[in-house]
């Protein structure tokens, strides 16, 4: 690792990596992550894939939210119109998964619009407001579109395939999931490298600032929600096709507040965040299931409050994070970096 | 003809106590420019209490209902200064997503100490319904909608004559200038939080009356009240009392008319969609102040 900037023109002070080492890294990681299906038992397979899944919604939502700088209650409503459309072209229409996920991620994209445009005029909270909106008008439509939707019940997707792989299992599901999101990370940490990208942080630090040096912000803000939409969707069929039966149930309210939470905790305008930040509140419930296992024996009314408790957790979790470290976990992640950068002359 | 006047009153006075938490609303809004997204969670908090002391202690329910209120007012106190207070200055992303998390953790404490079963709420009406015409009401509806009216009215000449009435509009205007007219902002603030919590309370107990139970599945009921707020106009009280009403009416005529043909849940789904609708055509509200920026 360097131990100070080096950097000479701009092409090198938007460079992605900043020396040969972060390459190396990133890439061992990414062969260990390739690999490890083959030693991780199901249950971490599903955690993982779950953590995977989150991270590409998380995503999308930080691109809405952090970058642009709007914010969006309509994350679970985004993720269950993916989920449900990947149920109808899959199961009704029997079409591959290359053909299902494109096209979820892209009617998501459509539905986001749909609520976007009357509230991105507006600033600030609307979009808010309209993305909780969404989030009611979805969640009645997809509860009572019966032949559909399956509608309270739910409704089971068959397992994906493509000219004839079948991906049955965790395992099998893992290696769907993960390209997807290797790619599309990379796809949004170069867009904040391009023009369109550049525009939508414009847009977040002053829209009239924006407007007059020639940023047309409603074209891009529209196409700021459509990019976020469009993942976030590709995650919801994503996850219909690994947990393999969807009902409304799935996609409540508090699933958008925990998505927000995520970018939040991890970083608002930061990938390396919403990565952060989907493993943490993905892993949440995990360990303090693990806990509570370990402490029912001592304390069994410990059990009946462990719902109560994630939720509390998480609240808390989230108000201390504002308070105390407003730029969330990646700009800890950058201090600590900095900090063994220089050492033990760091100051 | 009996069934609308029926869903037309039920609409009156379920939207008169949305006037009146939305009254909470907007006075946060107006004073803070804070969206409170956990302004149900102090509805119930407020409900629960009351009950608990109610019923569990056996105090006389004047006195619960006054120590709730009491209890209320501390609380929105409290979070001002402890959650609030570090926020200030903050973008607005935070500020919202600050009230969610206080909405979880609340969600949280309520659900740990008094579980997510339905409870009976003390028989706070009397049960004899009065015939106004044709139609049977019951007494609950009648002195709920007095009690919205009369705090309505309490609440409109407060904010017009009082002094600190008249220091929270002020503040509301421009926070500077109040500051160098000697109004201490920051008591405003907790004062605006006090009064929404208060508010707020008040419809929660209010509420489980006329239902006659009360569980945690009513915070939703401060989620509803935003879509009568935008109505309304975010920072208009006005705007409150007047949308409160309308939108109990549309959201009671779309469930009785609209539930039988889409099978259910229409009642909860239209505020919604006149919220979208609200924001496609009048954004800023019937009330509200359209707002101007200058860089």
């Amino acid at each position: 690792m360097r131990c100070g900037d080096f950097r000479q023109s701009y092409a090198e002070d938007m460079s992605l990596f900043d020396s040969p080492l972060p390459r190396v890294l990133l890439a061992g990681l990414l062969v260990f992550l390739l690999v490890l299906p083959q030693f991780a038992t199901t249950y971490w397979l599903d955690v993982l894939n779950r953590i995977f899944i989150a991270i590409i919604a998380a995503a999308g939502l930080n691109v809405v939210t952090g970058y642009t700088g709007l914010i969006s209650l309509g994350t679970a409503a985004f993720l269950a119109v993916g989920g449900f459309t990947t149920a109808a072209l899959a199961g009704k229409a029997g079409l591959p998964f290359v053909v299902v996920i494109p096209l979820s991620g892209l009617l998501t994209a459509l539905i986001g619009l749909v609520f976007g445009i009357p509230s991105l005029r507006l600033k600030g909270l609307y979009l808010a407001v309209a993305t909780l909106a969404a989030h009611y008008i979805v969640e009645f439509t997809v509860s009572h579109w019966d032949h559909m939707t399956g509608g309270v019940n739910g409704i089971s997707i068959p397992a994906a395939q493509f000219a004839g792989i079948v991906l049955k299992d965790d395992r099998g599901i893992y290696y769907l999931i993960f390209p997807i999101m290797v790619g599309l990370l990379f796809f949004t940490k170069n867009l904040f490298r391009t023009k369109t990208g550049k525009a939508f942080v414009a847009i977040r630090d002053q829209d009239i600032s924006a407007e007059v040096m020639g940023v047309d912000v409603f074209r891009y803000k529209l196409l700021s929600f459509a990019v976020s939409s469009f993942l976030i969707g590709v995650a919801g069929s994503l996850l219909a096709y690994q947990a393999r039966i969807i009902s409304p149930e799935n996609f409540p309210i508090t699933l958008a507040i925990d998505y927000l939470g995520m970018v939040i905790i991890g970083g608002l305008g930061s990938i390396l965040g919403s990565i952060f930040g989907a493993i943490f509140i993905t892993l949440l419930p995990e360990m303090l299931r693990l806990a509570t296992d370990a402490l029912g024996n001592y304390w069994p009314g410990l059990m009946v409050i462990v719902a109560p408790i994630k939720t509390g957790v998480f609240g808390l979790v989230v108000i201390l994070f504002l308070i105390f470290e407003p730029d969330g976990m990646a700009a800890r992640w950058n201090h600590i970096k900095a900090y063994w950068k220089l050492y033990p002359f760091s100051y | 003809m009996e069934f609308f006047l029926q869903l037309l009153l039920n609409g009156i006075v379920v939207g008169s106590i949305y006037s009146l938490v939305g009254l909470g609303f907007v006075v946060i809004y107006k004073s803070t420019s804070v969206l409170n997204f956990a302004q149900g969670e102090f509805l119930v908090l407020g409900a629960y209490i009351c009950l608990t002391l109610t019923v569990q202690y056996h105090v006389p329910f004047f006195w619960s209902f006054l120590l709730t209120l009491v209890f209320s007012a501390l609380m929105g106190i409290l979070t001002e200064r402890i959650i609030l207070r570090p926020m200030i200055g903050e973008p607005v992303i935070s500020l919202i997503m600050v009230t969610l998390g206080l909405s979880s953790l609340l969600k949280a404490v309520i659900q740990g100490i008094w579980g997510t079963e339905l409870r009976p709420f003390p028989d706070i009406f009397p049960a004899e319904p009065v015939k106004i015409g044709p139609l049977p009401v019951s007494q609950g509806y009648l002195i709920s909608l007095g009690s919205v009216a009369v705090l309505l009215v309490i609440f409109t000449l407060f904010f017009k004559f009082t002094r600190a009435g008249v220091a929270m509009r002020a503040t509301a205007f421009s926070q500077q200038v109040s500051l160098s007219m000697g109004i201490s902002v920051k008591r405003i603030f907790a004062l605006a939080w006090s009064i929404a919590a208060v508010v707020s309370a008040i419809g929660g107990v209010l509420l489980a009356g006329i239902r006659g139970g009360l569980d945690g599945a009513m915070a939703f009921f401060g989620l509803k009240v935003i879509p009568v707020v935008i109505l309304g106009g975010l920072d208009s009280i006005a705007g409150a009392i007047v949308g409160g009403p309308i939108m109990g009416i549309l959201e009671n005529l779309a469930g009785g008319y609209l539930d039988p043909l889409v099978g259910g849940g229409a009642k909860e789904v239209a505020p919604f969609v006149i919220l979208v609708l609200i924001l496609g055509f009048k954004p800023y509200g019937l009330f509200g102040k359209i707002k101007i920026e200058r860089v």
